[in-house]
């Protein structure tokens, strides 16, 4: 059973913002394919739900000369099928993919994996090494902030109680990049990830000019493995360079154990799936 | 807890129903619309067998909420029939004996009918891929696999 909730629905940003901002005690629905779990399970206490879901402005993918923007309501089935996410956001269109199943694809939107911090969330990693940057409205002012800066926790965003997370931006890149994403499970698909990592890599000649890693679900939040993104600055492309690096990633992660897997399994896997995700993208 | 009216339609017929926020459709369906093909199991979003079609497209509605349908259509297993004749998907189940228990059942109906809509003629791989959020515990995926690989070859 699902606690006794106040339901409010908005179709106009203005209206929901508005509403947020005499009640802080609200929760935001986005789909709610997370939120729904977590309220019948009891690990959230909520009095009233509000409802964007219907706030048609918010759910677009559209690219203009050097960034693409995506609204907070994209359902991530759009994201998948989007031609735009694919060439210019190629790890968030990886993950797009491999993401829950298709009814929680057609139900569930990047605003709401994104707000919900989970340190699985499968949308983070790919984002973080594209540079990708959120807008955050309320009310009273609108803020821009890195993905980096958001999460602060499990189910803990930097949002203010009267914020709505509007768009995603990420910038397009130019240059030699390779891009990658991947995840490790107990099955192929419709799984909440032991691992997660993205990893965006730029090439001049066999140099690596410019590197970002990201992963999942082995901190509190999801993080950038900037120990191994140091060791590989400068250095050549080669399998033993990405080999040694992976190593690194241990500096970088403070995974606990729980139910998927085991804190030692999850250390032992994250150099594996650096490895993997390095070696796929550079075609090594 | 106030209730909320909600108008939409199901199986091509309109409701009108008043419902609690906290319920979910999967409630709806089953304890107010009486409509006990699409089943009630792990209702954490994990099983899959209370997938119906929203708007067309398969959703788990264990984890939508009743008055979030408001507006829009619904399809469950029990509106694929027409006029008492079984869907080709619903023949090849059972010419195929894609069941055992057949408590899953509805579920997988419901994706192989979005699926050959979409998809006339899918791959092996395209209906392992639709399939892939329905579970079934008897371990009978190969035949339901067939079965709708078999209405799309006949279909042809």
């Amino acid at each position: 059973m699902i606690p006794e909730i106040e339901y409010h629905r908005f179709s106009r940003l203005e209206d929901a913002l508005r509403f947020l901002s005499e009640n802080p005690d609200s929760k935001i629905i986005a789909g709610g394919t997370d939120l729904l779990v977590q309220l019948r399970a009891r690990k959230i206490n909520v009095k009233k739900l509000v409802d964007i879901y219907n706030i048609g402005e918010l759910r677009y993918i559209s690219e203009d000369s050097g960034e693409v923007k995506i609204g907070a309501l994209t359902t991530i089935e759009e994201l998948k099928n989007s031609k735009i996410v694919e060439k210019y956001v190629q790890p968030l269109h990886i993950a797009s993919r491999s993401f829950a199943t298709w009814q929680v694809r057609n139900i569930a939107t990047i605003g709401g994996n994104l707000c919900n911090a989970s340190p699985a969330a499968d949308t983070a990693p790919p984002l973080i090494v594209a540079g990708a940057r959120l807008r955050l409205k309320s009310i009273r002012r609108e803020r821009i902030v890195p993905i980096e800066e958001f999460f602060r926790g499990p189910g803990q965003t930097i949002l203010n109680p009267d914020e709505v997370l509007v768009e995603v931006n990420i910038p397009k890149h130019s240059g030699q990049w390779f891009f990658n994403f991947m995840k490790l499970g107990r099955r192929v698909s419709h799984i909440l990830s032991i691992v997660n990592v993205a990893v965006a890599v730029k090439l001049d000649g066999g140099r690596i000019e410019d590197v970002k890693i990201a992963l999942g679900s082995v901190a509190p939040t999801p993080i950038r493995a900037k120990s191994v993104e140091e060791y590989l600055k400068n250095r050549e492309a080669t399998l033993e360079n990405i080999e040694k690096s992976s190593l690194e990633v241990v500096k970088d992660i403070k995974p606990i154990s729980d139910v998927r897997a085991s804190a030692e399994y999850r250390i032992e896997m994250s150099k594996v799936m650096v490895k993997r995700c390095l070696r796929e993208a550079l075609k090594l | 807890m106030e209730k909320k009216k909600i108008i939409f339609k199901i199986n091509g017929v309109e409701k009108t129903v008043e419902v609690e926020p906290n319920k979910t459709l999967l409630w709806l369906i089953r304890e107010v619309l009486k409509l006990k093909g699409t089943k009630k199991a792990c209702e954490r979003g994990d099983c899959g067998l209370c997938t119906v079609l929203l708007n067309g497209e398969p959703v788990k509605s264990c984890l939508v909420l009743a008055v979030e349908v408001d507006g829009s259509e619904i399809v469950t297993v029990e509106g694929l029939s027409r006029d008492g004749e079984l869907t080709p998907i619903q023949k090849a189940f059972i010419e195929h004996g894609a069941l055992q228990c057949g408590f899953c059942t509805p579920a997988f109906v419901i994706v192989g009918h979005w699926l050959l809509n979409r998809n006339p003629n899918p791959s092996r791989e395209e209906v392992v891929e639709a399939l892939n959020g329905v579970l079934c515990r008897c371990t009978g995926y190969r035949p339901i696999i067939e079965a709708i690989l078999d209405v799309a070859k006949k279909r042809k």
